[in-house]
C-alpha cells in the first residue's frame, strides 16, 4: 500500500497509509477511510464510499410513490419517520393535498421523537469512540423507552413507514399521548446525567475541545447541515426557516454554536434534544381530533414538473428532488443525504491531527453509512 | 512479636526441613521449586480467571446490566467456559509475520507478570523469594512485560498493531517514572526496598495514614501510573479499540490471545498488590497506632486484637480487590486520553509533582514528622 510522494521540499517520501475501515469499530458501518499517516499524525483522508450502495435512487425509478416511502427507512435508518414525511410531503405539496391537522401534529411530534432517538443513539456511539464504553448503555436504555413507543403506534422499532401521503397508515395507539408525556419526564431527569457523565469530563474536554474545527464558510461550502453544521454557526435548521408540518406553530431555539470543533458540535446535539422536548411539550397535549388520513387515489401520479422537498433530519437538511413526467413512476429521483456532505467535510477538518482525533471528529460529525452510499 | 495463629512461617520450615532431611540438597530444592511452581500456576490462573469475571460484572453493574448470569450461579463459570472455548479455537497463523517473534511476546509478557508474583507478600510466611531489593525487583521485572507487547506489534506485520506498540513502548517509558519516584517516596518512609520489613513496618498504621500528605500523593499518582502500565482504560492507547481495533494483539487468536488478555488482569493484580502492599499495609490487619491508643486507651487494644483474627491472606486480598475496584470504576467511566496528552500528564504534571513529592517525604522524615 505504500505510495510515493513528493514534500514540500521536493524530496520522495514513503506515506504510511492505513485503512480506516470498511470493516473498523470506529466507523460505525463500512465506510472506508484511507489515512496516510506521519507518526500518530494524520497527514490526508480520503473517504472511499460504496460498500453499501444498494442503487436506492435507481430503483426508485421503477417504483410507485407509496414504494419510494420504504427505501428513504433504509438510507438514514436512525431518521426512517423523516425521511419518509420528505417523500409524503412532496407528493402532498405536488397534488396539492392539505393533510388534516391531526397529521401535522403528529408527524412532529414522531419527528422530534425519532430525533431524539438518534442523539441519543448518536451520543452512546461518540462516548465509544472517546473510549468511554459505559455511555453506550446509558443511551440506549433511554433509547428503548422511544422505540417502544414507535412499536406501539407504528408497529415498528426502526423502520417505522409509518407515513403514506395524505397521512399515517394508522391512527396513534390510544396508549401514545399518555407515555409520551411520561418518556418526557422521565427523559428530563435523565439528561443531566448525559452531562455529568461525559460533557463535563476533563478528559472528554480535552479530547473535543478545538479539535477538528470547521469554519462557518467551510461548512456553508461543503454544505455542512444539521448540528454539524449548526455546531459551526451555520443557521441552516429547516425547521426554523422553511417550516413544514406543524414546526410552525411551535417555539423552540435553533441551536447555534460558533466555534465548529468537536466539543461544539457535541454540544449542538445535546442542546438539540432539550429542544426537542420542548417542542414535543407543545404539541401533545394540543393534538387536534379528526382523521388521520387524507383518501388517496390508490395511483399517485404526479403531474408534469420538477419537485423538491426538505426536511431537517437528525443528521442534517434531508432533501428530495422528483423530475415526474406524469407517470405512476418518478422519471428521476435524487435524495440530498445529509450525511454525504457532511462526510466530505473530513479531509477538511480533521487533517493535521491525531488518529485518535479523527476517530473523535468523525463521532462528532454523526455520520450514518448508508445515508451516504444510498 | 506475639504468636500468631496464621503465621505460615513455621510450616514452611518445617516441610523444608523434612525435604531436605530425607533427601539429598539437589531434589529437595527441585522439588521445592516444582511446588511453589504449582502453586504460584494454579494461583495465577484461578485469580486470571476470577479478574476476568469480577470485571465483567463490575463493569455490568457500572452499566446497568446484568453481566454474566448463565453458566453456573451467577454466572460465575462464565470464564471457565470462555477459557476453554479460548484453548479450542483454532489459532490463525498470519503467513507474513515474523514467526519466532510473533510466537515469542506473548510468553514474554505472561512471564514478566508471572515472574513479579513470586516477591509479593500474600501473608505471614507467604511469601515465595523475600529479597532485600524487593520493590525494586517487583518494578524491573513488571516493566519487561512491554517487550512483549513491542514484539507483538512489530512481528505481527500489521500496521494497526505497529502503531498499538509504538504507543504502548512511550507509554510505558514514561510511566514508569511516576511508578518508581512514588514507590522512592514510601521507601524513603519506610528505610528499606524489602517487602516483608516494608509490611512490617506499617504495624501501627498503614503508610497512606503515617505518611502525612506526601504519602496520599504518591499513593494517588503511583494508581494513575500503574493503571497507565498496566494498558488500562482510561490509558488503554495502545489496544484503544474504536481506533486501532485491538492494537498490539489484532493478528493474535485462541490461546496466545489468552495470554495476552491473562497477563493484562495479572499486571493489573500485581500493580494493585504492590499498591496494597506498599500503601495499606499488605496483609497487616488495620492497626490503630499509638496515638489513637493514647487516645481511645484500653478500647484500641481490644481492636487491635480483635482484627487480628481476620487472617492476613484476607486481608492483603481484601486491600488489593479494593485496589482492583477504584481501577475498573475509572476504567468504565472515563474517556481515553489521546497520546499526547498521556504523555503530557506524565512529563508535566506527574513527574514534578512526583519529584516535589519526594523532597517533601525526605523533609518529613528528616525532621521526625511522621507519626
Amino acid at each position: 500500500m505504500e505510495e510515493f510522494i513528493t514534500n514540500s521540499k521536493g524530496k520522495q517520501e514513503e506515506e504510511y497509509i492505513v485503512n480506516m475501515g470498511p470493516q473498523h469499530p470506529s466507523t460505525h458501518g463500512v465506510l472506508r477511510l484511507k489515512i496516510s499517516l506521519k507518526g500518530e499524525t494524520v497527514e490526508r483522508i480520503e473517504p472511499h464510499c460504496g460498500y453499501i450502495h444498494r442503487g436506492i435512487e435507481k430503483m426508485c425509478e421503477r417504483l410507485t410513490y407509496q414504494q419510494i416511502i420504504h427505501l428513504t427507512d433504509r438510507m438514514d435508518y436512525l431518521s426512517a419517520h423523516i425521511n419518509n414525511e420528505a417523500v409524503c410531503l412532496l407528493v402532498e405539496d405536488a397534488l396539492q393535498i392539505e393533510v388534516p391537522e391531526r397529521v401535522k401534529y403528529i408527524r412532529t411530534i414522531l419527528d422530534e421523537l425519532t430525533r431524539l432517538a438518534s442523539h441519543q443513539l448518536w451520543w452512546c456511539a461518540f462516548g465509544m469512540d472517546l473510549g468511554a464504553l459505559t455511555t453506550y448503555f446509558y443511551g440506549l436504555r433511554d433509547r428503548e423507552h422511544i422505540l417502544d413507543i414507535f412499536e406501539e403506534t407504528t408497529g415498528a422499532r426502526l423502520l417505522q413507514s409509518f407515513n403514506v401521503p395524505g397521512g399515517f397508515m394508522n391512527d396513534i395507539h390510544p396508549n401514545f399521548i399518555k407515555r409520551v408525556k411520561d418518556f418526557i419526564v422521565y427523559f428530563r431527569k435523565k439528561l443531566p446525567e448525559y452531562d455529568e457523565l461525559l460533557t463535563g469530563n476533563v478528559i472528554m474536554k480535552e479530547r473535543t475541545n478545538d479539535i477538528g474545527i470547521l469554519s462557518l464558510e467551510d461548512a456553508i461550502s461543503y454544505g455542512v447541515t444539521g448540528p454539524s453544521g449548526r455546531g459551526s454557526g451555520f443557521a441552516c435548521d429547516v425547521r426554523k426557516h422553511h417550516p413544514y408540518s406543524a414546526y410552525d406553530k411551535v417555539e423552540f431555539r435553533e441551536v447555534l454554536y460558533t466555534k465548529g470543533d468537536s466539543f461544539h458540535r457535541y454540544k449542538a446535539r445535546v442542546e438539540e434534544m432539550w429542544e426537542s422536548m420542548k417542542i414535543i411539550e407543545q404539541l401533545i397535549d394540543n393534538i387536534p381530533e379528526g382523521d388521520y388520513a387524507v383518501k388517496m387515489k390508490p395511483i399517485i401520479k404526479l403531474p408534469e414538473g420538477e419537485y423538491y422537498q426538505r426536511v431537517e433530519a437528525a443528521r442534517g437538511e434531508f432533501g428530495v428532488y422528483v423530475l415526474s413526467t406524469g407517470e405512476k413512476y418518478p422519471y428521476r429521483i435524487k435524495f440530498r443525504s445529509p450525511n454525504f456532505s457532511n462526510l466530505s467535510a473530513i479531509n477538511k477538518i480533521a487533517a493535521g491531527f491525531k488518529i485518535a482525533d479523527l476517530v473523535a471528529i468523525g463521532g462528532s460529525l454523526d455520520l450514518v453509512i448508508p445515508d451516504i452510499d444510498r | 512479636m506475639a504468636f500468631n495463629i496464621y503465621d505460615f512461617t513455621s510450616f514452611n520450615q518445617s516441610i523444608d526441613k523434612l525435604l531436605y532431611d530425607n533427601l539429598p540438597p539437589f531434589w529437595a530444592l527441585i522439588i521445592e521449586m516444582t511446588l511453589i511452581g504449582v502453586a504460584f500456576l494454579l494461583f495465577y490462573a484461578l485469580v486470571g480467571l476470577f479478574l476476568v469475571y469480577a470485571e465483567r460484572k463490575v463493569c455490568a453493574f457500572i452499566q446497568n446490566r446484568v453481566g454474566p448470569n448463565r453458566v453456573g450461579p451467577y454466572g460465575i463459570f462464565q470464564t471457565f467456559a470462555d477459557f476453554i472455548k479460548l484453548l479450542m479455537k483454532e489459532i490463525i497463523h498470519i503467513r507474513k509475520a515474523d514467526q519466532f517473534l510473533f510466537n515469542l511476546a506473548p510468553f514474554i509478557v505472561i512471564i514478566a507478570s508471572f515472574m513479579a508474583i513470586a516477591a509479593i507478600p500474600f501473608g505471614l510466611g507467604l511469601h515465595a523469594i523475600d529479597f532485600n531489593i524487593g520493590v525494586f525487583y517487583v518494578m524491573a521485572v513488571s516493566s519487561l512485560g512491554v517487550i512483549g507487547i513491542l514484539l507483538a506489534g512489530w512481528s505481527s506485520n500489521n500496521k494497526y498493531s505497529l502503531i498499538g506498540a509504538m504507543r504502548s513502548g512511550a507509554q510505558i517509558v514514561s510511566y514508569e517514572l511516576s511508578v518508581g519516584m512514588s514507590l522512592v517516596t514510601i521507601v524513603i518512609l519506610a528505610g528499606t526496598m524489602q517487602l516483608s520489613e516494608i509490611v512490617e513496618a506499617q504495624r501501627n498504621g498503614w503508610f497512606i495514614f503515617t505518611g502525612h500528605i506526601p504519602a496520599i500523593i504518591a499513593f494517588l499518582i503511583f494508581i494513575i501510573a500503574g493503571t497507565a502500565e498496566t494498558n488500562r482504560g482510561p490509558f488503554d492507547l495502545a489496544e484503544a479499540e474504536s481506533e486501532l481495533t485491538a492494537g498490539f494483539h489484532t493478528e493474535y487468536s485462541g490461546i496466545k490471545f489468552a495470554f495476552f488478555f491473562l497477563a493484562e488482569y495479572m499486571n493489573m493484580f500485581i500493580v494493585a498488590s504492590i499498591a496494597a502492599t506498599v500503601f495499606l499495609g499488605g496483609w497487616m490487619p488495620l492497626h490503630l497506632g499509638p496515638l489513637l491508643t493514647d487516645l481511645l486507651g484500653n478500647w484500641s487494644l481490644k481492636f487491635n486484637t480483635g482484627v487480628d483474627f481476620i487472617p492476613p491472606f484476607f486481608w492483603y486480598m481484601g486491600k488489593t480487590l479494593l485496589v482492583i475496584f477504584l481501577m475498573m470504576w475509572f476504567k468504565w467511566t472515563f474517556p481515553r486520553l489521546r497520546i499526547d496528552q498521556l504523555l503530557k500528564l506524565e512529563w508535566k504534571y506527574l513527574l514534578p509533582i512526583n519529584l516535589f513529592n519526594i523532597i517533601l517525604m525526605a523533609l518529613i522524615v528528616l525532621m521526625g514528622w511522621h507519626f
